[in-house]
């Protein structure tokens, strides 16, 4: 068998003509295998098809003049690498400023380096002062760069800090140096050692940061690298893999065992099992055959199968995942606000509280002035750490939506999380929340006589032709005993009482006990019985063959096998349970004893379910409810926070606060955890990066001095703020490790 | 002499940053209609950082990343809802239609600081 015919993109560097163009497509068109080459010059990319290797299309490339590179994402790659070269910068810069700065740190207390009025001492200081200066430009340049760049657009940022710190203290040291006379000999010290460790300090928390961030994406590149990059898709009876932004709507795809399922569709022929655990949380395999649909991203384990792609691009469901956490980790909760405003004015505050700082020293400090204005002035603008504040709310959140998305859950933005952080009351809709959604046949009780596969074959076969939601049940349950269907005559349906005909050459009537009262049935001792089964959720009704009954068929819309224990979690996680039903007051009481709820609204009528929701929220509930997002939107939207609770991905993903992928209700329980834990994350962000401002500033300046004789080493200042950032990233990538599911019973 | 000088100068240094942080506005691009606005991300600093534009028409930003450093990743329009990640070295386009007033544009933690002015 050939291989299959590929797409490959690649970018060449070097061309600058048509001439380039027409000379490395002559030179693709001639490698073995390749059917059609384009190039494009405004890209400098080059599109080749067929069978060739990628090595030979280089090797083309090559030949012709140029250099080319396989294009594998839309430049992922290249953004990569663009990081990487970021980080190995940063690294050198501060090793460099480290080796300057440090042994001149540890030298002078231990008064190795020679003093200044030494023969030879201003000559070595000269020379230190031109070494720092190499690591102020080589370590250093991109904040006084960005200062100056700042400082003429009316604005002031980090950048400003570091330069006016670090180029305060190089300016006063060489002042020392170069004409010591003019500085009192008390404030006779340079400080070079501080300019350049302080730029090895910040370089290194930078490091550390962009290392710490790009964990914080994990999620979203995750969701990213679930989608394949290519489709095997059957093309005039031949199969050929094409780009996945090749894949035509309605075209018949293939997936092989192994395989990822490239967009969404319908299978067509063939059957497997999908693992859609990377989407929806749900760790058990869903069996998929003809009629089915897939979905883009999922895995396929075992069979071989066709499938029509109905939605591709933008339109999957994984495309609309990515886009709804992207959009989602961008946004702020009200939470955020305050930090953001005092962002906005943060570093000019600090500029003027070094202003303060130098004023008060100069007159009231003790001698050296000059050297203690320097050293507080220096240390006030080196400690302020404004990017501590701005991202103390964004990194949580980025790693909070992030970590809901690989449980299956979609947060659609930053006040949705907070408001599920605070939630007090759960109100979980019955039908398709709490139980499956789906009726199935519970109970079969033939009267004597009468077996339980002719009870369920006669009542299937009446109902095949009823329109009735419960028909489906017992249709559904004759097919998997196997029963066949016999033909119906004479079919009638009686609303509101059951329906009737001849099975069989008989009469048959299926309904309630009130159609069987009056046909004038007599039901024996089964009323007792279904009297029974109504206790326990389910519906009962009465078979009656030639005039005589014949049994009950029980009906119920069974609970999810997983309610119970979720439930219990979320009461566990301190919330009020409560359950809202149209169904009659028994119902709901045994389905309401089955799970373990706090409290029951029943018979209530669609359109009110918001005003309950709404009734709850003026006792003082800050209410979450929980519906499949279609038939409770009003309550939804009325809600705090709103849940909508599918399978898979038949969610109305766009419809609620969050999405909930699985059916099972864990997951709004997973929901509420991640939600708190991310909001109290927030919270100790917030905290400590306000409290380290509003400590760190006042020390910085020498409010301690008066009392304790006590100033912060500039040195300090610089570890301080090299690390608040870092730590404040480093807390919010804690969240990672959460396990939301850890209160499971 | 010095001292009062010295003194002199702090208070005008106080003085220099709130009229030249707070009170003053860097000179704006005006934008003809219809065409999009480079907007460059480097060093701290988009330029240009101030944009004016006719309110209720579209406008489109283009804004190219050079600054590899996390903290030009994104731009945020918080007033108008938008955000989005920056690529390095790659334009991105960003299409609104702003009302009238002074919509701030932003990075993550709000060192990168720009502004659309829409009359």
């Amino acid at each position: 068998m050939s291989a299959p015919a590929t797409v490959t993109r690649l970018s060449i560097s070097g061309m600058h003509c048509a001439g380039c163009v027409t000379s490395v497509e002559r030179s693709l068109k001639a490698v073995p295998g390749v059917d059609t080459a384009t190039v494009n010059l405004a890209e400098r990319t080059a599109t080749v098809t067929g069978v060739a290797g990628e090595q030979s299309l280089i090797g083309a490339i090559a030949r012709a003049g140029y250099q080319g590179v396989v294009l594998r994402a839309d430049g992922d790659a290249v953004q990569e690498a663009a990081e990487a070269a970021h980080y190995r910068a940063l690294w050198r810069k501060t090793f460099f400023a480290a080796a300057v700065g440090l042994p001149l740190f540890v030298a002078d207390p231990l008064g190795w380096l020679p003093m200044l009025p030494d023969p030879g001492g201003q000559a070595f200081w000269l020379a230190v002062g031109a070494l720092t200066f190499f690591v102020l430009v080589y370590s250093g340049g991109h904040f006084f760069v960005g200062a100056w760049k700042a400082f003429r657009a009316h604005n002031a940022n980090m950048d400003t800090l570091i330069a006016l710190g670090t180029g305060a203290a190089w300016v006063y040291s060489m002042l020392v140096v170069a004409l010591p006379t003019i500085v009192p000999s008390l404030a006779q010290h340079a400080y070079f050692e501080s300019a350049a460790i302080i730029i090895a300090l910040i370089n290194l928390g930078q490091a550390l940061e962009v290392r710490a961030r790009g964990k914080t994406s994990q999620a979203i590149r995750r969701l990213i690298g679930l989608q394949p990059r290519t489709a095997r898709v059957v093309r005039d009876g031949r199969e050929v893999d094409v780009p996945i932004e090749q894949v035509g709507l309605d075209e018949t795809v293939r997936v092989r065992p192994g395989e990822k399922i490239p967009v969404d569709g319908v299978v067509i022929d063939g059957h497997s099992s999908v693992d859609v655990s990377m989407l929806t949380g749900e760790p058990i395999p869903v069996e998929k055959q003809v009629g089915d649909e897939v979905v883009g991203g999922t895995l396929n384990k075992s069979g071989t199968f066709l499938f029509r792609a109905t939605r591709i691009g933008a339109e999957t469901a994984l495309a609309r995942i990515i886009d709804m956490v992207r959009r989602a980790q961008s946004t702020k909760p009200a939470i955020g606000r305050l930090a953001d405003t005092i962002s906005s004015v943060f570093v000019p505050t600090v500029l003027i509280i070094a202003a303060l700082t130098f004023l008060a020293w100069y007159n009231l400090g003790p001698e050296p002035r000059g050297a203690y204005v320097l050293v507080t002035v220096m240390t006030v603008l080196i400690i302020a750490c404004p990017c501590a504040l701005g991202l103390a709310t964004p990194i949580s959140i980025m790693v909070g939506v992030g970590k809901a998305a690989e449980y299956g859950i979609l947060i659609r933005n930053g006040d949705a999380l907070q408001q599920a952080g605070r939630l007090t009351a759960v109100v979980l809709d019955k039908t398709g929340t709490v139980t499956a959604g789906r009726p199935v046949v519970t109970t079969l009780v033939p009267a004597a006589g009468m077996s339980e596969i002719r009870l369920l074959q006669f009542a299937a076969s009446l109902e095949a032709g009823s329109e009735h939601p419960l028909a489906q049940a017992l249709v559904d349950a004759a097919k998997e005993r196997g029963i066949v269907l016999s033909p119906v005559s004479a079919f009638d349906a009686v609303t509101g009482r059951g329906v009737r005909g001849m099975v069989e050459g008989t009469a048959a009537l299926f309904g309630n006990a009130r159609f069987m009262n009056e046909q004038g049935v007599d039901l024996q001792d089964l009323p007792a019985r279904a009297a029974a089964l109504a206790a326990k959720a389910q519906t009962p009704m009465y078979l009656a063959v030639d005039g005589r009954a014949a049994g009950i068929v029980a009906v119920a819309d069974p609970v999810k096998p997983d309610s119970k224990a979720a439930i219990a979690r979320l009461r566990a996680l301190g919330l009020k349970v409560v359950m809202i039903t149209g169904d009659n007051r028994a119902t709901a009481d045994a389905v309401a004893r089955q799970v373990g709820v706090d409290a029951v609204y029943a018979d209530v009528l669609p359109g009110d379910k918001a005003a309950q929701v709404q009734a709850l929220q003026t006792r003082g509930e800050i209410v979450g409810m929980v519906g499949d997002g279609i038939n409770d939107a009003p309550a939804l939207a009325q809600a705090d926070v709103g849940y909508a609770i599918g399978t898979g991905t038949d969610v109305a993903i766009e419809s609620a606060d969050v999405a909930l992928m699985r059916g099972s209700l864990h997951g709004v329980a997973d929901a509420i955890a991640i939600s708190r834990a991310t909001l109290g994350n927030i919270k100790q962000n917030l905290f400590g990066a306000f409290i380290y401002n509003i400590l760190g500033i006042p020390v910085a300046a020498g409010v301690l001095y008066p009392f304790f004789g006590v100033l912060l080493n500039p040195v300090i200042a610089g570890a301080a703020m090299a690390l608040s950032s870092v730590t404040v990233v480093s807390n919010a990538n804690r969240l990672r490790f959460l396990r939301a599911g850890d209160s499971r019973a | 002499m010095s001292a009062w000088l010295a003194n002199l100068v702090g208070v005008a240094v106080i003085g220099f940053i709130v009229w030249w942080f707070w009170l003053s506005t860097p000179k704006a691009q005006t934008v003809a209609g219809g065409l999009p606005v480079d907007i460059l991300v480097d060093a701290g600093v988009y330029t240009p950082a101030r944009i004016e534009v006719a309110a209720g028409k579209p406008v489109t930003l283009r804004f190219l990343r050079k600054d590899p450093s996390p903290c030009a990743e994104q731009v945020r329009f918080d007033d108008l809802g938008i955000s989005a990640e920056l690529p390095i070295g790659k334009p991105y386009t960003v299409t609104l239609t702003p009302a009238a007033g002074e919509h701030e544009f932003t990075c993550q933690m709000r060192m990168y600081r720009g502004m659309l002015v829409a009359r």
